[in-house]
């Protein structure tokens, strides 16, 4: 898998400086607003900043400098969530802004008609309407997305997928779609225009990576609800910790009420902020991971779609197979050499530049060392492979040599008054059922045997697909094959099901029937005819070399136009769930410890006995608060990378998943605050701000 | 602890274990839509009951119409049992002429025992006739406990059903609830009671002279009403001796039983099950807490058969059981160990063949550590509150167990059927947090858990927490709730946790030492229970109504399954950990602090 780089990426000095600045940025009420568990924090903070005033001004409920320091703690916590946001978004942007680059305004030759000598009218793109046609010249940039009715040309799509070779686009077919902002290397074509300014993939494409068409996903919702919960619970936990404090102090006549700074303390540490500040990063490093793999999501709920999908439906070809068939056997007829067979299908092969033919030569001369003959040589008459006769071939002196499907020599052996032998044509079928391809070659109305095309596996696709089916996703491989062919591919590649001979109908009806068990699927397509079924499944990558249709049916984009990124694509939606889970489940247990820093340190006052509790013997009250609230802030930023890159993900059943997680999260969540909050207590006594 | 100790909660699980698996599966014939031999049997006395009530049984109701049944029967129901309490000096069964209650504690009994808390404010001998004690609250007992399992019922339906709009039919459930279950259990364990001596009778009290007579001292007073003093100033006394006792009567073992089995913990008597007319022998005392347990046990199995995957209710009835059984052993360790105060004074309060040792204040001798430290966990563990030890006599963690087992929600077992949609509510937490950590929209059951299901179990949580921690901190700031406080420092800010705990929970129990019969705590006492008793259910109504609509997803290997060890653990774990992190500060400042300086 190849990824492309559009702009800088990663920590790299310019995009740390401008987040730090857009955190600050970030701090306006009404961005806070958004989510309540930072909000909660935001007010907080306002709140002691308060309290700080007050105590300058000679009234502090406890000594000044430990209101200022727990103060300005609670703004890096705020700060150091925006930041995480802001870095998360950070290189969204500094691709945005190379995207927006490549869409700068271009004068476009609008044809009055649909035909490449029609009248040209200069005019800025910017003023293309759809339906209007226009004229692409070598080394013009495409003014706007659109479709090629007239003409072939190589197109340089590099400022879209950042690949730099070239790709050919033409008229009819599943190449005719043309991305506004890419530049005709070669030829000339003639383009309807399909988008409206302002809606054109690039920018939508702008959109999607800076965030702007950011909406909360169902499951971000939810998750949402969830820790508003908490942080209500906390909320009120802690505020009723002011009177029962009161009641205590006057019960016992000793210590004194709990002030609002360690109130506000102990709630901003129980609050679930690490989760609640990481969330939004999350979600924006999981679309990021998409543009890295150069997938262009349409909507973040098309990203958690992807995590819960169910049914892969996969193309063979391309997917599961390399592209094409290679030669694999030489069959020979009953009583008629393997070599004869191997040096007939050699010439009939010269002069085929398909890959199949290419693959004919080869094994000859692996087999038998037969060179190459020079054709010139030979004086010898090639036949094409055409349409009608569905063979190709070779005429040299007295041969007849002809290569092509069963079916279709079986035809030609009967029109010259052959015959197919029967052990011959059992062959044929052999080889069918393994999922190979039969070509049968006859010279003139002798046949001499066959030759077995293979399908070829991709390495490692088989593991990938023992992956998919540990995590619960079935896979279906689509192919037009038969379905002996299909079944025999099927069971080679390890997938789970197969649907052969497939049309673009009952590739529809299969995903139909599958929604209608509830799953979810996804799939892949490119042309046309993909476009309903594309439609219709919950997660639709179209390849960016695809049709435009076929592009306005997915909700993703896969600029590399490579199907076996599906795979990934649902790696990456589960792995932005998983993320969220763990350190919503972190930011949780975290609290066990900090009740231990904090309720004695509280109330310690009124019941000294309560000192027992502090089992990290944290130096003084004050130094104990202190430390939760730090680590508070600076778990925050220890977890940024991890938020942005996600939870390591392996492929294992929901049980394994769910028991390594609750330890390594859980467990860990639990642990690692004590030793923190011990770390930078030691640190505040040796610093002697204890 | 002893071996005995250990034993006697062992043989209460196992042959509580026995019971739940025949009872559940009964259960759930008598709920399945379609008729099958239990319900044919009473099917003549049902259609007599709907066409009496004017009732249409083959309706299928929605959530919200489910809802507003259940409300709008309890309300009258409610209101009916405080008119009756407002009357009762003027109606017939009344041999000691009681007068009517007074309004504050009549609207604070009516709310108690319509939502299955049975908190009481009132001492049952002094203040109710047998009429409102059999009309008014024994009805209530049932209804109130029928409620309960009516609303399970539906949410499970919510579970199970797919594309629906109906989560079945209130007045059906609530009549085959009274009718197959709670009547016929209810008659074998009172009988059974009765065999050990409780009484069942219609007479006035008894006046019988005492075997041995005793004395106490009265402070002599002149004719101004002014106390006397002797020579040397202080009080001047006299001995009073007691020749009569007088020895309460009444239909107590028909209210006890469903006192139990309705997890509803009223007593007949004051003292409640420490009454030896309520509860007169260890066996008694077995059946009573078997009875707390029997039907929210046996709903966890009739939850696995009606969601047709029987180990998704023993799972449940497993979460249960792993927090129950540490805590109920706990109560009985921090009893047994005894009062480290008179451990010092070298008392011996080792238990031997001659004596219970340990901390034997405020339990009735007859029962000993062990039943009174299980009853103690076994009626806050459900959300029954019949109490046959003082929690309040309890040492300090052995009253954090039930104090904070009632904080958990009232789940671990909990109400009739409240308690395992209580709970249902925290599975739909944890497996929502569990599908995050695997990479999947959470399912629940095969329906998938999103926003809304989130809002409704997020509320269900949320809502008794609340209502303990803001009604503890009005409690302690106004000067009548602090007035009824009895003890100094800790203990006495524990009694008022306890009792919001118990009110806010639905359970009923009282810590004791809390004069709360004062219009104050009633009003605050009632308002809780109300609040935390049928908004709960409605937000987990709405819950299933909008689970019901949903379609069924077919598992696969990237389900999470809900019936492992693993998903145990987690759910456990999210019970506990919202208890303790909500309830950590409050207990902190209450008997953990007593614990403590207990220590010192």
């Amino acid at each position: 898998m190849t990824t492309h780089s559009h702009a800088a990426r990663g920590f790299d000095r310019p995009l740390l400086l401008a987040a730090a600045s857009d955190a600050f940025r970030k701090m306006a009420p009404r961005r806070q607003f958004r989510n309540p568990v930072m909000f909660v924090v935001y007010v907080c903070s306002v709140l002691t900043t308060l309290l700080w005033i007050q105590a300058l001004a000679g009234h502090g409920e406890a000594p000044t400098g430990f209101i200022f320091a727990v103060t300005l703690w609670l703004w890096f916590t705020l700060l150091f969530a925006n930041f995480a946001e802001a870095i998360a978004e950070g290189r969204g942007k500094a691709q945005a802004a190379a995207l927006r680059s490549t869409r700068k305004d271009v004068v476009a030759k609008k044809l009055a008609a649909p035909e490449r000598d029609a009248f040209i009218t200069y005019v800025p793109s910017s003023e293309l309407r759809t339906g209007q046609h226009v004229l692409v010249d070598a080394g013009d940039i495409i003014p706007g997305d659109g479709e090629v009715i007239e003409g072939a040309a190589s197109v340089d799509e590099s400022a879209i997928t950042g690949e730099s070779a070239p790709v050919i686009r033409e008229s009819g077919g599943d190449r005719s779609a043309v991305t506004g902002g890419t530049r005709v290397l070669s030829d000339w074509l003639v383009v309807r225009i399909t988008r409206n300014p302002g809606e054109s993939f690039l920018d939508r494409m702008i959109a999607m990576v800076e965030g702007a068409a950011r909406r909360k996903t169902p499951n971000e919702i939810a998750l949402t609800i969830m820790l508003a919960k908490f942080t209500l619970i906390f909320l009120l936990a802690c505020a009723t910790l002011l009177p029962y404090s009161i009641y205590s102090v006057q019960a016992t006549g000793s210590g004194q009420p709990i002030t609002l700074t360690v109130l506000t303390a102990l709630l901003v540490c129980l609050i679930p902020t690490t989760i609640g500040a990481l969330l939004s990063a999350i979600g924006i490093a999981g679309m990021d991971r998409m543009i890295r793999a150069n997938v262009i999501a349409t909507s973040g709920r098309a990203v958690e779609a992807a995590g819960d999908v169910d049914v892969l439906l996969l193309d063979k070809t391309g997917t599961i197979t390399l592209g094409n068939r290679q030669a694999d056997a030489f069959h020979p007829a009953p009583g008629v050499d393997e070599r004869a067979l191997a040096e007939a299908a050699q010439l009939a092969s010269l002069a085929d530049e398909t890959p199949e033919g290419r693959s004919i030569v080869v094994l000859a001369k692996e087999r038998f060392g037969l060179r190459e003959h020079d054709l010139e040589q030979l004086h010898a008459q090639f036949l094409p492979f055409s349409a009608q006769t569905r063979m190709s071939g070779v005429d040299l002196g007295d041969k007849r040599i002809r290569k092509g499907a069963v079916d279709a020599i079986e035809r030609y052996l009967d029109a010259c008054g052959g015959h197919l032998p029967a052990a011959l044509k059992h062959t044929a079928e052999d080889i069918a059922r393994r999922g190979a391809t039969p070509l049968m070659v006859v010279d003139g109305h002798t046949p001499l045997g066959v030759i077995e095309l293979k399908d070829v596996i991709k390495g490692g696709i088989k593991e990938r697909f023992a992956e998919m089916r540990a995590m619960g996703i079935k896979t279906i491989m689509i192919t037009g094959d038969n379905p002996l062919t299909a079944a025999a591919i099927a069971a080679e590649a390890g997938v789970d099901d197969f649907l052969a001979e497939a049309t673009p109908e009952t590739k529809l009806k299969l995903i139909r029937d599958i929604q209608a068990e509830n799953r979810l699927v996804a799939m892949c397509g490119d042309g046309t005819n993909d476009a309903p079924a594309l439609a219709q499944a919950d997660v639709a990558v179209a390849m960016n070399s695809g049709t435009q249709a076929a592009k306005e049916a997915g909700n993703m984009v896969d600029l590399d136009s490579n199907p076996t990124k599906l795979i990934e694509v649902v790696e990456i939606g589960k792995q932005m769930l998983i993320t969220r889970g763990a350190l919503t489940t972190f930011s949780i247990a975290n609290d066990i410890a900090k009740y231990f820093a904090i309720i004695p340190a509280a109330f310690a006052g009124t019941y000294p006995a309560l000192n027992a509790l502090n089992v990290m013997h944290l130096a003084t009250a004050r130094s104990a608060i202190l430390s939760a609230v730090i680590f508070n802030a600076l778990i925050i930023v220890v977890l940024i990378p991890l938020a942005l890159k996600g939870v390591a993900y392996r492929a294992l059943g929901a049980g394994a998943l769910l028991r390594r997680n609750l330890l390594v999260y859980g467990l860990g969540g639990v642990v690692v605050p004590f030793l923190g909050i011990k770390l930078i207590d030691m640190l505040l006594v040796l610093l002697g701000l204890a | 602890m002893t071996a005995s100790d250990y034993l006697q909660v062992g043989l209460f699980l196992a042959v509580l274990l026995l019971l739940v698996r025949p009872l559940g599966a009964y259960m759930a014939l008598v709920f399945a839509d379609e008729p099958n031999r239990v319900t044919r049997m009473g099917s003549w006395v049902e259609r007599g009951i709907y066409r009496l009530c004017g009732a249409d049984p083959a309706q299928d109701m929605s959530w919200k119409r489910y809802a507003l049944s259940m409300l709008v029967f309890n309300v009258l129901g409610l209101l009916a049992v405080y008119v009756l309490q407002r009357v009762q000096q003027w109606l017939p069964l009344n041999p000691q002429h009681f007068g009517a209650v007074p309004p504050d504690s009549a609207m604070n009994t009516a709310i108690s025992f319509a939502t299955n808390t049975n908190w009481q404010g009132y001492g049952g001998e002094s203040t109710m006739s047998y009429l409102t004690q059999m009309l008014g609250l024994a009805v209530q007992n049932f209804l109130s406990a029928a409620t309960g399992i009516a609303v399970l019922v539906a949410v499970v339906r919510g579970f199970v059903r797919r594309s629906s709009n109906g989560l079945g039919n209130f007045w059906v459930d609530l009549v085959r609830a009274t009718l197959y279950v709670l009547v016929p259990l209810s008659l074998m364990v009172a009988l059974l009671l009765v065999s050990q001596g409780v009484v069942q009778n219609f007479q006035a009290y008894v006046d019988v002279p005492v075997a041995q007579t005793t004395s106490y001292a009265e402070t002599v007073k002149d004719a101004a009403g002014n106390v006397e003093k002797d020579a040397t100033g202080k009080d001047l006394a006299r001995d009073v001796p007691v020749t009569t006792q007088t020895l309460p009567m009444g239909p107590a073992a028909s209210q006890i039983a469903i006192k139990h089995l309705g997890t509803n913990g009223g007593g007949f008597f004051n003292a409640n099950s420490a009454h030896p007319y309520e509860n007169p022998t260890p066996l008694s005392n077995f059946i009573e807490m078997l009875a707390i347990f029997l039907i929210p046990g046996g709903l966890c199995v009739t939850f696995g058969r009606m969601v047709g995957d029987r180990r998704q209710g023993w799972a449940i009835l497993a979460t249960m059981l792993v927090i129950f059984a540490p805590l109920a052993i706990g109560v009985i360790a921090a009893e047994q160990a005894g009062n480290p105060a008179l451990r010092d004074l070298a008392v011996d309060a080792h238990a031997s063949a001659l004596q219970a040792g340990g901390n034997m204040e405020g339990k009735e001798t007859r029962f000993g550590i062990a039943s009174s430290g299980l009853f103690a966990a076994v009626t806050t563990a459900a959300s029954c509150g019949a109490v046959n030890a003082m929690h309040d006599s309890l040492t300090p963690l052995g009253g954090l167990v039930p104090m904070w087992l009632m904080q958990l929600g009232e789940v671990i077992f909990g109400g009739v059927g409240s308690g395992l949609y209580g709970m249902l509510a925290f599975a739909v937490v944890a497996v929502f947090i569990a599908g995050l950590m695997v990479g999947r929209t959470p399912e629940y059951l095969g329906k998938k858990i999103e926003a809304y299901e989130m809002k409704m179990a997020s509320l269900a949580v949320l809502l008794p927490c609340v209502l303990v921690v803001v009604g503890t901190a009005i409690a302690v700031m106004a000067p009548a709730g602090v007035a009824g406080i009895a003890n100094p420092g800790a203990h006495g800010f524990s009694e008022v946790l306890y009792a919001l705990s118990s009110a806010s929970n639905n359970n009923g129990s009282a810590f004791g030492g809390l004069s709360a019969n004062t219009p104050f705590w009633n009003v605050l006492l009632g308002v809780c229970m109300f609040l935390a008793r049928f908004p709960l259910a409605i937000a987990m109504l709405a819950m299933a109504g909008s689970l019901a609509a949903k379609r069924h997803v077919p598992a696969s290997a990237g389900t999470l399954p809900t019936h492992t060890p693993l998903f145990v653990t987690l759910l456990a774990c999210v019970v506990i950990v919202v208890g303790a992190l909500t309830f950590l500060p409050a207990l902190a400042l209450g008997p953990i602090a007593e614990y403590l300086m207990s220590l010192q």
